[in-house]
């Protein structure tokens, strides 16, 4: 069981923020997340595009954003589940919660605050009709193990960098890698798409282009698959296994379950206030929220994680007093026993 | 001000013409958003980026439209109910000669 002050669900920018707004509080964080790196859609979509709208950085790459922010909550030293997707909570006697993500691994708080953004990235799944009788019966969505692939006829469908990647990939291991898009053309990094070229010509990789897979067949495992070419006639090709890589879309997923109120695909909060969601002691911030007037920015998300911190302190530490104090005056106090504080002016009388 | 009229059926079926500003630097996603067509969190998800495809939609006028960049083509082969008249609507600048526009939403993934 991990224990921890506040239980973040969403390692995006807002959730990272929230950290060092803890941590001025000596508040302790853990943060959950699907995606296998911190940063959330700015990690995962765009990381070399530019943010013009970050106060006091007239433009900010966003994976350079995610950096930053990873070392300014450094000396609070965050720990993170990640690959892993918040599943379930349970509330306990005592008020706390549990969240248990998908390895069954539970995460205890007394606070919860919901930084989920979009939602959780999963995999687009193709629209073949009987694409779910075969999951995990030779369709997979992602790649957790290569190995599984030794010596097996595999199709990947996709055309941009992970199908391309994968391609390469399994090329060494697998008996047999087709890989199908529906294009000629490719959308991936220069090299990758020449490695391609490069193995298609070895007779390593076969590349059925432009076509698309439209159907599966077996009869408890997969094995083949149907494609369809662009002048409509079909195909079909022997299959162990089939890997469509088509990126990933953030679905609200297991959080919409929660009994939280949810309006227009987000959790409803109060904006007076705290951004306390309908049960007392979770919170929504960023992107996942919404109130009247509600904008999805990243800098709203800061503003955000802010006030929900003061809220959980007062939530974790009802008898104590507090009131804010500036960075400038008070330091940063790691908990790591770093400190970080402003030089003090140097008084000295002028002969 | 200038306002061009524009004719978006909705993933309901229903048919809504309405005005949409050529002033404002707006897309077609965000002419959607802002009358509500679709709901909130089911189109313009990444933002404008053409890096989903959730607000495809069907150009169904003759309309000459800027060819399709790059990204949008790439999405575009990737994307599900791709017909050949799919468009994504965060990519078509709302600009005077698109008067009369026709378009339909494609279904939601």
């Amino acid at each position: 069981m991990i224990k921890t002050d506040i239980l973040i669900i969403g390692a995006g920018p807002t959730g990272l923020f929230a950290v060092f707004e803890a941590g001025l509080l000596k508040l302790k964080c853990h943060l959950i997340d699907a995606l296998p790196q911190p940063g959330g859609q700015l990690a995962e979509l765009y990381p070399k595009k530019p943010i013009y709208d970050i106060p006091g950085f007239p433009e900010i790459l966003a994976g350079d954003l995610v950096k930053n922010l990873m070392k300014q909550i450094e000396p609070f030293q965050p720990e993170f589940t990640l690959g892993e997707r918040a599943e379930t909570i349970e509330k306990q006697e005592d008020g706390s919660f549990i969240v248990t993500s998908t390895s069954g691994l539970k995460h205890q708080a007394p606070v919860v605050a919901i930084a989920g953004g979009l939602g959780s990235f999963e995999p687009r799944k193709p629209l073949i009709p009987n694409i779910q009788q075969f999951e995990d019966k030779g369709v997979a969505y992602f790649i957790r193990n290569p190995e599984v692939y030794r010596d097996k006829k595999v199709v990947i469908a996709g055309g941009g960098d992970s199908a391309l990647d994968w391609s390469i990939f399994l090329s060494d291991i697998a008996a047999e890698v087709t890989l199908v898009h529906r294009r000629n053309e490719f959308r991936g990094a220069l090299d990758s798409v020449e490695k391609v070229q490069e193995l298609k010509k070895l007779g390593k990789i076969t590349l059925i282009t432009p076509a698309e897979v439209v159907g599966l067949s077996g009869i408890n495992q997969l094995e083949a698959v149907i494609l369809q070419k662009a002048d409509a006639s079909e195909e079909c090709i022997e299959a162990d296994a089939f890997i469509p890589l088509f990126g990933l879309s953030p679905k609200l997923g297991p959080i919409a379950d929660w009994g939280l109120e949810i309006e227009k695909n987000a959790i409803k909060v109060d904006n007076t206030l705290d951004y306390q969601t309908n049960i007392p002691g979770i919170y929504a911030i960023g992107d996942v929220n919404t109130y009247p007037g509600k904008l999805k920015l990243i800098l709203c998300g800061f503003h955000e994680a802010t006030l929900m911190c003061q809220s959980a302190y007062q939530r974790i530490h009802p008898d104590k007093r507090y009131v804010m104090k500036y960075t400038t005056v008070g330091g940063v106090h790691g908990f790591d026993g770093s400190i970080k504080e402003a030089p003090k002016a140097v008084v000295k009388s002028i002969d | 001000m200038t306002d061009v009229t524009i004719t978006i059926t909705d993933r309901e079926g229903v048919s809504h013409t309405i005005p949409a500003p050529t002033d404002m630097n707006m897309n077609l996603m965000e002419i959607v958003r802002s009358y509500e067509l679709a709901p909130e969190g089911t189109i313009g998800i990444c933002g404008g980026m053409a890096m989903c495809a959730s607000c495809q939609c069907y150009i169904e006028s003759n309309h000459q439209l800027p060819e399709k960049g790059d990204e949008e083509e790439a999405m575009l082969s990737e994307a599900f109910f791709v017909q050949e008249n799919s468009r994504l609507g965060c990519q078509i600048h709302i600009t005077p000669h698109l008067d009369g526009l026709k378009v339909t939403l494609a279904p939601e993934e």
